[in-house]
């Protein structure tokens, strides 16, 4: 349940951006998170509620935009989009890739009010 | 408050002990919610929306910002006294305090050897490290289900590596969580034992991909078990085509040699 401490991690910084910008809450959180960072969804929506409860969050609409895996292979340099992370390029069968996008775990924007 | 991060506030959760002897001078640092204030490098744009109260700010920072500069902070503090730093990952039971035991008897008359336990309770597998010989610090997570680099970092400082040692840092046993969490480390090693799956790495791939070494414990139990080792490779390999694998028997010793050359490369 790693999705607790990646919320958390959320909370923090949501807290210092208010702070910093003497706001009282956050309206809108915007959160870039790739398909292959690691974040089980199921998890990452049941945790979110608890986590941010009592926080600046609390009331925060949460907007994910989740970012898809592109990976470029390493022998034919097909680029083409991975699912999981022990996909095999498409054309040859290479496991080798460079991943382009798909690990993100960012805080696009926030809204404070 | 710590000179260290200026965390300040009182005790949660995680507490770190030293072991044995060194348990008197405990003083239950704990590690809690904290807040750091250096400088961040995000460029914030306020743009004024319809509703006057609110300001949209764009930060594009990493959720795990804090985590990823605290580990560099580490990784450099290693690379100065030039200790080779290890975090051990795998699920529960597949060897990781064992291996550590035996490598300490078979390395501890060769070079200093220190090691930070990630439990959520108790301080037997830093006892049992004290025991066999190396200096141990118990992490107590709780709740938590990974060790992260704000933890470490308190631990070593209690702990004081020295130029040149190696630093083993157990993680909590958890295939998953501790994936995602940069401690600092020079390399990072993924422990499978026979007597799991074979089809582990596709299972949990995530801590295969972060991995340099795989460590395959309790080769000596291959008879009496289904674990095609062949298998296990391909799989991991699809992961990280780059992983090197140790196979070994911790408490039978075969295959110890390669790990403990493997350890020992670098001096």
């Amino acid at each position: 349940m790693h999705e607790v401490s990646i919320i958390l991690s959320i909370v923090d910084r949501a807290a210092e951006v208010v702070q910093q910008n003497h706001g009282k809450a956050v309206g809108k959180i915007e959160l870039e998170i790739g398909e292959l960072a690691g974040i089980e969804w199921t998890s990452f929506d049941f945790a979110w509620e608890p986590a941010v409860r009592d926080s600046v969050l609390s009331k925060a609409k949460r907007v994910v935009h989740r970012i898809p895996g592109i990976a470029v292979c390493s022998r034919c340099e097909k680029e083409f989009q991975k699912v999981k992370l022990f996909d095999p390029c498409p054309e040859c069968g290479e496991y080798l890739h460079h991943l382009k996008s798909g690990k993100e775990l960012r805080i696009r924007s926030i809204t404070i009010t | 408050m710590c000179s260290t991060c200026g965390c300040s506030q009182p005790a949660e959760a995680v507490t770190i002990t030293m072991a044995g002897k060194a348990s008197d001078r405990d003083h239950g640092h704990s590690h809690h919610d904290h807040h750091h204030h250096h400088g961040h490098h995000h460029h914030e744009h306020h743009h004024e929306s319809g509703h006057s109260h609110s300001t949209e700010i764009d930060l594009e920072v990493e959720i795990l910002e804090k985590n990823n500069r605290l580990a560099e902070r580490n990784r450099g503090y290693f690379m100065a006294k030039n200790i080779h730093a290890i975090n051990l990952v795998s699920s529960p039971g597949s060897g990781k305090t064992s291996l550590l035991e035996e490598t300490i008897r078979r390395l501890k008359d060769k070079r200093d050897i220190y090691v930070i336990e990630g439990d959520q309770q108790t301080m037997n597998d830093a006892n049992r490290i004290d025991a066999a010989g190396a200096r141990a610090i118990q992490i107590n997570t709780g709740k938590g289900c990974h060790l992260d680099s704000h933890m470490v970092l308190h631990a070593i400082e209690d702990l004081k590596p020295s130029e040149n040692s190696l630093l083993f840092i157990e993680n909590v046993g958890n295939l998953v969580c501790p994936s995602l969490f940069d401690l600092g480390e020079g390399d990072r090693v993924v422990i499978i034992s026979t007597t799991e799956g074979d089809d582990k790495p596709l299972k949990y791939p995530t801590m295969f991909e972060t991995s340099q070494i795989c460590v395959i414990n309790k080769i000596d139990l291959l008879p009496y078990v289904r674990f095609d080792v062949e298998k296990v490779k391909e799989y991991a390999r699809r992961i990280q085509p780059n992983i090197q694998f140790i196979e070994l028997s911790a408490t039978e010793g075969a295959g110890m040699e390669n790990w403990i050359n493997w350890l020992m490369q670098d001096q």
